[in-house]
């Protein structure tokens, strides 16, 4: 301690306040940005889709060789995958082995084509092979909106009923396929 | 002695400023923070005129009407549960739409009218109105629905 | 190859931020400050390296290099040369590349150029600069990768934003992100000082250099940024305090304060605590503002993708550099001595007060910004607009001009009230004079804050100049014209704000081809609309002539432009710019059958807005050179010039 310290003794304990008082703001705006952060909801609006029914829609056909896609379409009592995708969107391409993986291995997966034109879709398809049984062009992203769904590629599990069993956000890695397997199994 | 003492008087004008400070943000937040509202909250909770809030919901599909003028439309927003009449003057965005998503800002006029100053109708596919997370949309009955 | 030579510089520059760090803690430690000769190079070589693993990515988005998957999602072969070289930046793992190869290159410059500093010291700031280095290359290299591959190679790209493709872009952020980083030097000077306990007149004239040229960028950025969302997004506003605005204001308010404390300290030795801890606060708020925008915590109109995981990433680098520099704070600064005292009608207590008024407005610019997220945490969703800061900012800010019109009319040390009171005499005649002009002409047709605005700019300007009275202005140093010059800018500024607030005429109207629309003593005459088609946008264009009095009319084209990849449609404001002001009109939709929505506003001296702006860090530029050359005025830069 110094002279000036001891000089400043009488308001010593103000000028400690002062002095961790940035600190303490700073914890609580910290605290603040973290729950902010962590909290799920926020940004996983899907998971309160998960065991839900999918919403009614029927869309028009995306591309030339496939026909379009309605709701009730997608509740065959067998587990299927919904892929929401677009020509444009380079993930997609990205994603697509998995996908034709997926598909050898004997899994049926519907397509919902975002902001998107028939010359393109066909083009991709024949250029990134074709796992799709059905496509719908959703040329307003209203399907993908209320199917919660903020980007693409995105991939549903859709249980024998046509409920959502699971959603995938983003491509589908070499390495997640084995799990979208395990997810298609429990949905069964 | 001397110095000390204007440093106090510093130190006192320096505690008003703050104390005012959060006492103008306080009355501001209250004033100005714009809540947002689904038509079912205004029909449960009920909004004082002139106070500004942020509505959302879907365009009811048929309710979309143009005034002579050009520039001011009349629609209505629905979640589903209860259905609240708005109008709007400007240049309406491209994705405002019949059966869309929309978050209007603005206030209620004397008559229950909302009438908004910005329509925010950004759904592209990267971007959502966090207000309009957690509701879902049937194409069928065009429809919003919040899933709360 | 490119983008592995690229990503092996990144790990390179890493390892050295890390050697550098590992040498001043073993300089310090081990009290050997011969060490600082050693970490001048490494400092300089990873200013370096950053810098070419930034070129190597600039290379590859100007190639359209497909196989990288930044570039991939990023931009497109289409695209006009400038917006792929812009795009580099225009996405989240480029404009963090961006911000490490400013904090490498600010760092290579500390470590090349700052003399005055005690070698201590020095070396404790180039460690501090290294250690926050280090945090963002982690970030870079472990979560944001720009330079991954893809395979196979995507066709083509997806493109860029179409509100990003504006050359503002290409100008703006790395303005902005030169400043908000800058700010970093700013930042490792006060940790450098706290830690060897060198708080004093020498650490702030040392620092102010940094601090003068970061805040001489971010004034610009901000400026630039201003323009740009005035003319893109076509709403006729020019400032929505938007969160991503807020982000990029709230550092610019911390560093003003910063930079008059700091001539505080270097000048009388006095509020030494309080720059230092200005000086953290500064880059905080450059990091905090990063963290909004970037982790998506806040929705905005500029919204740059949600990613939880970079969030946390990035909170964590915020938790230890503000966490660990606030508590250093408060565990060194008893050691801080008191400075140097003043008298209540001094030079000082203006900058006291000055400091106040802006630290009040930046808290509670940051509060408005983070109330939302506060709300949210109770469950209720809120969202914060322009009533409430326009009601915070405005009065404070009011008050704050009256402070700077004063202050520099007021001695150092002591000064007598009286004699204050006559040397504001001219300045305050000429505030009532425009008061009572004012009001007689416009009374209850303008806001108060407006009325009020326009008598306090006209008051300011002429209080501005009032340091150049009696003294010969060549003879004057540059540093006194520079502050002149800046404090003259923030009356031209906030005389173009409320000019427009006062006195801007908006009409909305739906006309055919072949109306006329009069409008604020224009008449403009709708001719057709006509398809156009650009490089990657197709456009309805609305051509018009437009004239004013008897003068000839001039052709402008407001658009409504349609991109292809990703599809959006933009509005293209068409902006005649006259010394009184600017006619701004944009093209809506077609409303029925043959007629078209159409937006017009005549803003009186809007344009001040900018020029004020600009005028600011002009200032602050003349204030730089000035402080950096001590003594040079006008006449010895005159003189020079005859010679030449």
């Amino acid at each position: 301690m110094d002279a000036e310290m001891a000089r400043a003794q009488g308001d010593s304990g103000m000028r400690k306040l002062f002095i961790w008082l940035p600190l303490a703001l700073f914890a609580v705006f910290f605290g603040l940005f973290a729950s902010g952060l962590l909290k799920p909801d926020d940004r996983v609006i899907t998971s309160k889709l998960v065991g839900k029914p999918l919403p009614a829609f029927e869309l028009p056909a995306a591309a030339s060789d496939r026909p379009g896609l309605a709701s009730g379409q997608l509740a065959t009592g067998q587990p299927r995958l919904l892929n929401i995708f677009a020509s444009w969107c380079v993930p997609c391409a990205a994603e697509a082995p998995q996908l034709m993986a997926l598909k050898r291995e004997g899994v049926a997966i519907d397509a919902i084509a975002i902001r998107d034109a028939r010359p393109d879709v066909d083009a991709f398809l024949a250029r990134w092979g074709n796992p799709y049984a059905r496509i719908g062009l959703d040329a307003r992203s209203s399907v993908q909106i209320a199917l919660g769904s903020s980007g693409v590629p995105e991939t549903f599990v859709i249980d024998g009923q046509g409920r959502i069993a699971y959603q995938h956000i983003g491509d589908i890695r070499a390495d997640d396929v084995p799990m979208i397997l395990k997810r298609l199994e429990e949905a069964r | 002695m001397k110095a000390k003492h204007q440093r106090l008087i510093l130190a006192l004008v320096a505690l008003a400023a703050l104390i005012g400070a959060g006492l103008l943000a306080a009355s501001a937040l209250k004033d100005e923070a714009a809540y947002f509202y689904a038509p079912a909250d205004v029909k449960s909770k009920g909004v004082e005129p002139g106070k500004a809030i942020r509505l959302g919901g879907m365009v009811v599909k048929g309710s979309l009407k143009r005034a002579a003028d050009g520039v001011t439309i009349h629609f209505d927003v629905t979640d589903g549960k209860a259905t609240v009449p708005a109008s709007f003057s400007g240049i309406a965005p491209d994705l405002f739409k019949e059966g869309s998503g929309v978050v209007a800002e603005g206030a209620f006029d004397g008559k229950g009218v909302f009438v908004a100053t910005n329509l925010l109708a950004k759904h592209d596919e990267r971007y959502m109105p966090r207000e309009l997370e957690g509701m879902s949309y049937n194409e069928t009955t065009h429809q919003m629905k919040a899933e709360k | 190859m490119i983008a592995e030579f690229g990503l092996a510089a990144l790990w390179l520059a890493a390892a050295l931020a890390l050697l550098q760090l590992g040498l001043a803690i073993g300089g310090l430690k081990g009290g050997r400050p011969e060490l600082q000769a050693a970490i001048r190079p490494v400092a300089v070589v990873q200013g370096a390296l950053t810098a070419m693993a930034f070129i190597a990515l600039i290379t590859l988005f100007m190639r359209s290099d497909m196989s990288v998957l930044l570039v991939a999602t990023n931009s497109h072969s289409m695209k006009p040369w400038l917006y792929k070289f812009a795009g580099t930046w225009g996405n989240h793992e480029g404009s963090m590349l961006l911000w490490v190869t400013v904090m490498g290159v600010a760092g290579a410059a500390v470590a090349l150029f700052e003399r005055a500093l005690r070698r201590d010291t020095h070396m404790a700031t180039l460690g501090a600069q290294a250690a926050i280095s280090l945090g963002f290359y982690a970030f870079l290299l472990f979560s944001s990768n720009p330079f991954a591959r893809i395979d196979p190679p995507a066709p083509d790209g997806q493109g860029l934003n179409p509100l990003l493709q504006d050359p503002g872009l290409a100008f703006h952020p790395p303005t902005l992100y030169f400043g908000y980083v800058g700010l970093s030097v700013a930042f490792s000077f006060a940790v450098g000082a706290l830690l060897t306990r060198q708080v004093d007149a020498a650490f702030a004239r040392a620092m102010r250099p940094w601090v003068l040229g970061a805040w001489v960028l971010l004034t610009l950025g901000i400026t630039a940024g201003s323009y740009w969302a005035y003319y893109e997004l076509g709403w006729g506003g020019w400032w929505f305090w938007d969160p991503v605005e807020n982000a990029s204001l709230m550092p610019w308010l911390a560093a003003t304060a910063l930079l008059h404390s700091a001539t505080v300290l270097a000048t009388r030795d006095a509020l030494r605590a309080w720059t230092v801890m200005l000086a953290v606060v500064a880059f905080s708020m450059s990091m905090v503002g990063t963290f909004l925008v970037r982790s998506g915590i806040l929705t905005s109109v500029h919204a740059f993708a949600v990613d939880p995981e970079r969030g946390s990433f990035i909170l964590a680098l915020l938790g230890i550099y503000i966490g660990g520099a606030l508590a250093l704070f408060g565990w060194r600064v008893g050691t801080v001595r008191e400075g140097a005292p003043f008298e209540l009608v001094s030079r000082e207590t203006m900058l006291v007060i000055n400091n106040l008024l802006l630290s009040v407005i930046l808290g509670l610019v940051l509060i408005g910004t983070l109330y939302p997220l506060m709300t949210e945490a109770f469950g209720h969703k809120v969202s914060v607009g322009p009533p409430y800061f326009d009601r915070i900012a405005g009065p404070i800010a009011l008050a704050l001009m009256i402070a700077m019109a004063v202050g520099p009319m007021i001695r150092w040390r002591r000064d007598n009230a009286s004699a204050v009171a006559r040397r504001s005499m001219a300045p305050a005649l000429v505030g009532l004079s425009v008061l009572a002009v004012v009001a007689v002409t416009s009374w209850g047709r303008i806001g108060i804050l407006p009325f009020l605005g326009l008598v306090i700019a006209l008051t300011v300007a002429v209080a501005s100049i009032a340091p150049l009275w009696g003294r010969k202005p060549l003879r004057t140093p540059l540093f006194t014209w520079g502050m002149v010059i800046a404090h003259l800018g923030c009356a031209v500024s906030l005389g173009g704000m409320a000019a427009d607030s006062a006195f801007t005429v908006e009409k909305l109207v739906a006309a055919r081809p072949g109306e006329t629309i009069e409008t604020a003593g224009w008449r403009l005459r709708f001719d057709k609309i006509l398809p156009v088609a650009g490089d990657n946008w197709t456009a309805l264009q609305a051509d018009m002539r437009v004239s004013r009095g008897g003068g000839a009319p001039v052709a402008i084209h407001p658009q409504s432009r349609f991109f292809t990849s990703p599809p959006t449609t933009t509005t293209e404001a068409a902006l005649l710019t006259r010394w009184d002001g600017q006619l701004y009109v944009v093209l809506g939709q077609e409303a029925d059958a043959g007629r078209w929505q159409m937006r017009i506003w005549w803003k009186p001296f809007v344009t001040c807005i900018w020029l004020g702006g600009t005028m600011i860090a002009l200032g602050g530029l003349l204030a730089l050179i000035g402080r950096e050359r001590r003594g040079w005025t006008l006449k010895w830069r005159a003189r020079r010039a005859t010679a030449a």
